[in-house]
């Protein structure tokens, strides 16, 4: 045979094969990914095209301040291919968390698919880097998160972005900041990234920018904060099932009450929904099982920028940062009104007082003008 | 002896009570999103539309507020002198010596005279001037939320708000904190109103009814009389 005489790498759709799935299974795994990326039925036929001719893409896979929950929600992805091929047994050249390599070993790996396949290699970050104290909060192998970034970025395609974390700072850029825990896009120019937040993201939602790097050999639709159009164009409250609670009129007012029962909506106990942007609603979590909201608890916004800071997970109320934690925006607007109303008690007062003589004089005036009428 | 004087044309009085009206339809129900009442209902919830009517007329007070806005700045190039730009932007010595005058006299009371000017004060105008920029925080951060909900371009414009601030949630909390200060300008507002109607005696509350305020003979006849930045 010559093809096995060849050197070049295998296809994914080889390795499909090698793996023991069937045809079907993988018509059916790239239906689905066609779906979640929100290509067209004709598209399909490229996805499939794309598998069968292309050869692995090489990934890179860093972990730096994290929690490897991004990991964990991809290799959770409702279909095994996902995990199977895209991650597991094909792409992965280099991830603390997976690989079976350690230690000098492992470093090898890293460095030879970065010389092997500089410009081709897509570099995929789990974490945010910190760069107080000259980075040392975060070093592997000797060298800081920012160091292994940068080097890791210099010969990169492109790099995806992982979770909230590497996309916006997530829980170790929130206030005071100990680390200072940077989100990549603010150390990294000139590339093309991918923010894919979520705390985790979707499983579903990672494999299908990767499919679709893989497919389309260049980066999602891209919004103004940088994430695929495909899956963060909407609001969680947009494609919530409990949206036509909220448009009448109808909340939950505590999670122990009659109206948590009938699923009315979770507005006033601080739901994030209507100010995140994701695709839970639609594609939901393990496997299109549930998610937050379908299962009574409010979205706490985790793929928005800050969410730590940005007010409480429930309530509504926005909470005002540097006066207390009981203060909010009304707490403050009250107090200030109630000042406004002193002011202007003691300013229609003092005018009374300083400005007697000329108010007496209007009077006078108008009293002797009445009293010339009538006569 | 009073003299008429024709300060506020109908274009600025228009403005004056629409924005008004809005303003008022803007806090209440921007008041009821942010935290709605505790209704129950035996009904399905697909025959009840109350969040949805209650958003529906802040979006609708929501573009009547702008374009009015948008309105009274073209009128603040086209009207008579007393609607003009120059009264709200601090662009000469002057304006700065009038607003200190009007802050010895009416804050600090240190004055006892009567002051001058007929149309805005330097002061009411800087404040207003305030006022507006307020006014477009309120529409750069409202229709910014909006964006994601509408198809139509116009409230695309803003999309690229809530991306300058990272996201929705402190596009709202921002939208929310400067509602406090609409509330705030309206009490000081209203009480000054009265505040010179009552020292003056020049029809200051009606003023902005018919348009008309009465002057003293003897102001026509003093040089510094009125406007702030003159020609």
């Amino acid at each position: 045979m010559i093809h096995e005489t060849l050197p070049s790498p295998p296809t994914y759709y080889e390795e499909v094969e090698r793996k023991g799935y069937s045809r079907r299974e993988f018509m059916a795994f790239v239906t689905t990914m066609a779906a979640f990326m929100g290509l067209e039925n004709s598209a399909i036929g490229q996805v499939v095209h794309a598998l069968e001719t292309k050869s692995r893409v090489p990934v890179i896979w860093l972990h730096f301040q994290e929690c490897t929950c991004c990991s964990e929600s991809f290799i959770r992805s409702s279909h095994p291919i996902v995990a199977d091929i895209l991650l597991d047994k094909i792409s992965l050249d280099y991830t603390e968390t997976l690989m079976a390599a350690s230690g000098v070993q492992a470093e090898e790996a890293m460095k030879h698919t970065m010389e092997k396949y500089r410009g081709e290699y897509i570099l995929c970050v789990e974490g945010s880097v910190p760069t107080g104290a000259d980075g040392v909060y975060c070093m592997i192998g000797g060298k800081t998160s920012l160091q292994i970034l940068e080097e890791a970025a210099a010969g990169a395609k492109a790099v995806i972005a992982w979770g909230s974390c590497a996309s916006n700072g997530c829980v170790q850029a929130a206030r005071p900041n100990p680390t200072n825990a940077t989100p990549i896009h603010k150390l990294l120019k000139g590339i093309p990234l991918i923010k894919v937040p979520g705390c985790p993201p979707i499983g579903e939602v990672m494999a299908g920018v990767i499919v679709h790097l893989v497919t389309f050999g260049k980066i999602p639709e891209l919004d103004r904060l940088g994430r695929p159009k495909a899956f963060y164009s909407k609001r969680v409250h947009d494609s919530c099932y409990r949206r036509a609670y909220y448009d009448a009129g109808l909340f939950v007012e505590s999670f122990d009450d009659e109206n948590a029962k009938k699923g009315y909506c979770l507005y006033k106990v601080g739901c994030k929904g209507p100010s995140t942007y994701n695709a839970c609603g639609v594609m939901r979590w393990n496997g299109g099982t549930s998610f937050p909201i379908q299962a009574g608890h409010g979205c706490i916004g985790c793929s928005e920028e800050n969410f730590w800071d940005n007010g409480r997970f429930y309530e509504r109320a926005s909470a005002f940062a540097g006066f207390g934690i009981e203060a909010n925006a009304d707490t403050l607007g009250k107090a200030a009104l109630a000042a406004t109303g002193v002011g202007i008690a003691a300013h229609a007062i003092a005018t009374n007082v300083r400005k007697h003589k000329l108010i007496a004089g209007k009077v006078q005036e108008g009293k002797i003008s009445e009293k010339e009428f009538e006569s | 002896m009073l003299r008429r004087v024709y300060v506020w044309e109908l274009p600025v009085r228009f403005y004056h009570w629409l924005n008004a009206l809005v303003m008022v339809a803007l806090v209440a129900t921007g008041f009821y999103i942010a935290d709605p009442l505790a209704l129950q209902s035996q009904r399905e919830a697909t025959g009840k539309f109350t969040m949805g009517w209650i958003r529906y007329i802040h979006f609708a007070a929501a573009y009547l507020f702008f374009f009015n806005f948008l309105a009274r700045i073209y009128w603040g190039f086209v009207g008579n002198k007393f609607a003009n730009w120059k009264q709200f932007i601090p662009v000469s010595g002057t304006f700065f010596k009038e607003m200190w005058t009007v802050i010895k006299m009416d804050v600090l009371m240190m004055k006892n005279r009567e002051h001058m000017s007929i149309g805005h004060n330097a002061l009411a105008g800087f404040t207003y001037f305030l006022t507006f920029i307020l006014f477009l925080i309120q529409c750069l951060t409202g229709f910014g939320l909006y964006a994601a909900m509408s198809d139509w371009w116009f409230p695309q414009l803003f999309a690229w708000v809530p991306a300058l601030f990272g996201g929705d949630i402190l596009t709202r909390q921002i939208h929310h904190w400067a509602m406090w200060f609409f509330i705030l300008f309206v009490v000081i507002h209203i009480y000054l109103v009265f505040y010179h109607d009552y020292i003056e005696g020049r029809g200051e509350i009606s003023s902005m009814g018919g348009g008309w305020k009465f002057i003293e003979e003897e102001a026509f006849e003093k040089e510094h009389t009125h406007t702030p930045n003159p020609e």
